[in-house]
């Protein structure tokens, strides 16, 4: 049995074992300090910020729950519909943004800098911008106005780029095709287009979710009265040093994760319909 | 007709946008860097005066020092890191499912939190933290290491851990779209892993190390709270001295090192996508 495997499958090359070794230093590495910290959110009444852990309990849950430290009830019922609709904005103005950049039309290059300079331009400067922005022309910063908008000039590049990697990966063929069978424009973009560029339409949405919903640098100058997560945590890391804090975190990545899951299986699930043979 | 102005259309809400939230803000960064400062007050006035403070401070030197040692140090190593494990999972996974499997598990922390991560390291870090506590029971070392935390070391370790996916993706972009035959005519024309590594797939991942770069250069040099959490005070970057000021409400002296660190970065990525054409780069076929 082995002497089979062995002539059909080419042994493996001493460099896979070594970069296996160093691959799986790295997801130690990235994913170790924050195991650290989930099994240190569910310590005991007098848990420190360190190991070992003193009891377990789900005490520091309960503290961030009563709002002691800060409003977080508040803060992720802020943080949660401002992603959404960072979400939905960021599909929308990406895909069809993508849809026109593939016509060569004037300024479509400067567009194409303005997106680049969203995207490396630092996020606390921006954000100081909007502030400013606002406060001459006397209009209040809240969580749904500046920092929405603090949020799309993140969210927005990220969304275009995958736009232009899908686009570029798209055929044009299939669009003529249905053209050529009667379709109006409008059909063949909802019968046609937008379920080939499904998930291509789901990673932009995660995108637009996720970093909206983690966004901070932009979000400090344009949140206003009123926090979003991230501001929390911020609040806290310069305040409280209990566990509270890794509680905190614990919480705002289940909901990160739930989303992240969310995305996958849904792309998953496409992919697997896709290449299931027709019933008909 | 309709057909014509149809791009345009479509191009409108991006440009909105950008014009409204990018564009303009910027415009009143450069314009407020203008402004006179007096006490807490912003007085809409056109001076110099904040561009000659910076400038003409020794502090302010130190700050870009300190950024650019930062940003240098994150590059190299994210740039290892970032290079050998899209190697791996390019031309050693051969299983493809895998390979996307494993490239998502690099990719799913970047979802989450950046803060949230930062502050994972704290446990990992502290002086009774788990490195030092494991290190003792070893008996490598007899008092705990205070360099771990709040340190520089601290600081360029949880940039890394940031910012190395920054690096990967683009690697890994690049390097999948090698043909397979090369490695073939590499070896055929008795190039060793080595040489194969140094000549072929060095050269043709050149735009990916490109992009990489730009995107971690830039993160790390925009950022403040790494800085001001992970060296505990003890560092600062020109960034984290905006913040500093903004929270003095001195917007005026902030928005004038806004616009010079604005301009060191346009220079700076205007020099390296001299390599690159990053819209060419994106739309080529996978």
């Amino acid at each position: 049995m082995s002497a089979i495997a062995s002539t059909s499958v080419p042994s493996r090359p001493w460099t896979f074992y070594v970069l296996a070794l160093f691959f799986g230093a790295y997801v130690l590495f990235l994913y170790g300090p924050m195991l650290c910290m989930y099994v240190l959110s569910f310590q005991g009444e007098q848990g420190a910020l360190s190991f070992p852990m003193r009891g377990a309990s789900l005490h520091w849950f309960h503290q961030l729950w009563e709002g002691r430290t800060a409003d977080i009830a508040g803060a992720v019922a802020r943080s949660i519909p401002l992603a959404l609709i960072v979400m939905v904005i960021t599909v929308v103005f990406s895909v069809a943004a993508g849809l026109g950049f593939r016509r060569r039309v004037r300024g479509s290059n400067a567009i194409f800098h303005a997106v680049i300079v969203s995207l490396t331009a630092p996020g606390y400067i921006l954000g100081i911008g909007i502030g400013l922005m606002f406060s001459l022309f006397g209009w209040q910063t809240s969580w749904y106005t500046s920092a929405l908008g603090s949020h799309l000039s993140w969210t927005l590049p990220f969304g275009v780029l995958i736009t232009f990697a899908v686009f570029g990966r798209f055929d044009t063929a299939f669009e003529e095709a249905a053209r050529d069978l009667g379709a109006s424009s409008a059909q063949t973009l909802r019968l046609v287009v937008l379920p080939i560029l499904a998930p291509g339409i789901i990673a932009i949405a995660l995108f637009g979710f996720t970093l909206s919903y983690d966004e901070f640098a932009r979000t400090l100058q344009t949140t206003g009265p009123n926090n979003t997560v991230p501001i929390e945590i911020w609040s806290m890391t310069q305040n409280v040093t209990s566990p509270t804090i890794y509680a905190l975190g614990t919480v705002t990545t289940a909901i990160s994760f739930f989303f992240i899951g969310a995305a996958i299986l849904a792309v998953v699930l496409i992919q697997r319909r896709r290449r299931a043979p027709r019933a008909s | 007709m309709l057909a014509r102005y149809k791009p345009y259309l479509q191009l409108a809400p991006l440009t909105l946008a950008l014009l409204l939230f990018v564009a303009a803000p910027l415009c009143f960064v450069v314009t407020v860097s203008f402004f006179r400062t007096d006490g807490f007050d912003t007085i809409p006035a056109f001076t110099f005066d904040n561009y000659a403070a910076i400038l003409s401070s020794g502090l302010t030197v130190s700050l870009y020092l300190n950024m650019i040692r930062y940003a240098l140090m994150t590059w190299a190593a994210s740039l290892v890191l970032g290079f050998f494990v899209a190697y791996f999972l390019v031309f050693h996974v051969r299983n493809r499912t895998v390979a996307i499997g494993l490239f998502l598990l690099c990719t799913v922390p970047f979802w989450t939190s950046n803060v949230i991560r930062m502050i994972s390291w704290m446990p990992v870090l502290a002086e009774q933290g788990v490195i030092n506590g494991a290190l003792l029971k070893l008996g490598l070392i007899d008092a705990p290491l205070r360099i771990l935390l709040f340190s520089d070391f601290s600081v360029v370790l949880a940039y890394v851990h940031l910012f190395t996916i920054f690096m990967i993706v683009p690697i890994f972009n690049s390097m999948s779209r090698i043909d397979r035959n090369l490695f073939e005519a590499a070896r055929d024309a008795g190039a060793g892993r080595f040489k194969t590594l140094l000549l072929v797939v060095l050269p043709l991942t050149q735009s990916g190390i490109v992009m990489g770069s730009i995107f971690v250069v830039t993160l790390v040099m925009g950022d403040f709270y790494v800085v001001k959490v992970m060296s505990g005070g003890g560092s600062a970057s020109v960034v984290s001295a905006m913040y500093d000021n903004v929270s003095t409400l001195l917007f005026a002296p902030a928005a004038a090192s806004a616009v010079i660190l604005l301009l060191i970065l346009t220079v700076l990525i205007a020099l390296l996508t001299r390599f690159v054409d990053v819209r060419h780069e994106l739309v080529q076929r996978g």
